[in-house]
């Protein structure tokens, strides 16, 4: 394609180019939204039938590391907003700076989910034959907080009681099945949020690379915008994802 | 270059705003309001959403028709959650009994005839 400098041929100018290529961006999140909404719908359809077993599902999570994840994504979305800013005032030094500082916090979010994910396998909450919600507090583990599983405990009786007072073991295996839906969704929503978090991660990497060839200036920065525009909208889920998963039907503990 | 740069300070005082609705909503979700919980920890998420479209995502600067693409998305969202739950909700089966099991309530409609 005939192409002058940065300036593909079927377009005038620069900023023309720029503002059709951030309208194409916001088109594709458009059905990134409706493709997440699917998935939170699902959620919310489940969660409106087994409320009870999602609620106990809900208190199994890690409320301090989905806070803390929560606070990493935030702030990887400053950098990324400021790496806009020193792109369009011509700040190369400070570019890759920025943009290196959005990688880091976003490796720091995958990190702290694989944390998240190892308890959750350490607990078989893990969907599959051996998931069980009884199991931690069954066999708890040396460094385990007591009153943690105490809580648990709690929660899982108080579950029983509401969901078939007469017979209890019918009820643990409705609230096993019904606990293990909720987390089948946990897995595929974070699962699914996780994999753009990776893709986001290539692409800031590739940037990282062409800013220290100083290529981005204050009349072209499109690149950085649109990965820009992506990061922000993977932050907007994770922001839902954390309101639905870790706080609804929140006990304190 | 007409582009609109927004300045680091409003970046500054977005991101306290966020942290700020992050420590709100988790604080919020340890306490019992009852029904409200959802709908606290929803309206927060909301807002959050909101301030990053507007200001990180630049919608508020963005031409008008970058802004009716983003309307049509945020739209489309609220009709497909709105008619399926408006669905989900409404479910009573043949036997009078309402669809999520845990909320049952049965009724004679013998009695009243």
């Amino acid at each position: 394609m005939h192409r002058t400098g940065e300036l593909y041929g079927q377009f005038k100018t620069l900023e023309q180019q720029k503002e059709t290529a951030t309208l194409g961006m916001w088109i594709f999140l458009v059905t990134e939204v409706l493709f997440f909404g699917g998935m939170f719908l699902t959620y919310t359809v489940n969660r409106h039938m087994y409320f009870t077993a999602f609620g106990v599902g809900g208190n199994m999570l890690d409320l301090r590391l989905g806070a803390t994840n929560t606070v990493v994504l935030i702030a990887s979305s400053f950098t990324m907003a400021m790496s806009v800013w020193s792109a369009q005032t011509n700040r190369k030094k400070l570019l890759p700076l920025c943009l290196i500082l959005t990688l880091v916090l976003g490796c720091a979010f995958l990190g702290i989910k694989y944390v998240e994910y190892k308890q959750k396998f350490d607990h078989h909450l893990v969907p599959g034959h051996s998931f069980d919600l009884t199991y931690r507090i069954n066999h708890p583990a040396p460094g385990d907080d007591p009153s943690e599983l105490e809580n648990e405990r709690k929660e899982i009786e108080d579950a029983l009681r509401t969901e078939a007072p007469g017979n209890p073991q019918q009820a643990l295996t409705a609230l096993n099945a019904h606990a293990q839906l909720y987390f089948s969704l946990y897995f595929g929503n974070t699962g699914v949020h996780a994999l753009h978090m990776v893709v986001g991660a290539g692409l800031l990497i590739w940037v990282i690379k062409e800013s220290f060839k100083g290529r981005f200036s204050a009349s072209y920065n499109t690149p950085i915008e649109i990965i820009g525009l992506y990061w922000h909208f993977v932050d907007i889920v994770w922001i839902y994802l954390f309101a639905l998963l870790y706080l609804i039907n929140r006990h304190p503990v | 270059m007409s582009e609109h740069v927004v300045s680091p300070k409003i970046y500054v005082v977005i991101l306290l705003a966020l942290l700020l609705g992050t420590y709100l909503t988790v604080s919020a979700a340890l306490r019992d309001f009852g029904p409200w919980n959802i709908v606290i920890a929803l309206a927060i998420a909301t807002t959050k959403a909101t301030l990053v479209v507007l200001y990180f995502m630049h919608a508020r600067y963005s031409p008008k028709r970058t802004q009716l693409v983003i309307m049509c998305g945020v739209f489309w969202l609220a009709l497909l959650l709105f008619m399926t739950m408006s669905d989900y909700v409404s479910r009573i089966d043949y036997r009078g009994v309402r669809f999520p099991a845990s909320q049952n309530v049965t009724f004679d409609l013998s009695r009243h005839s």
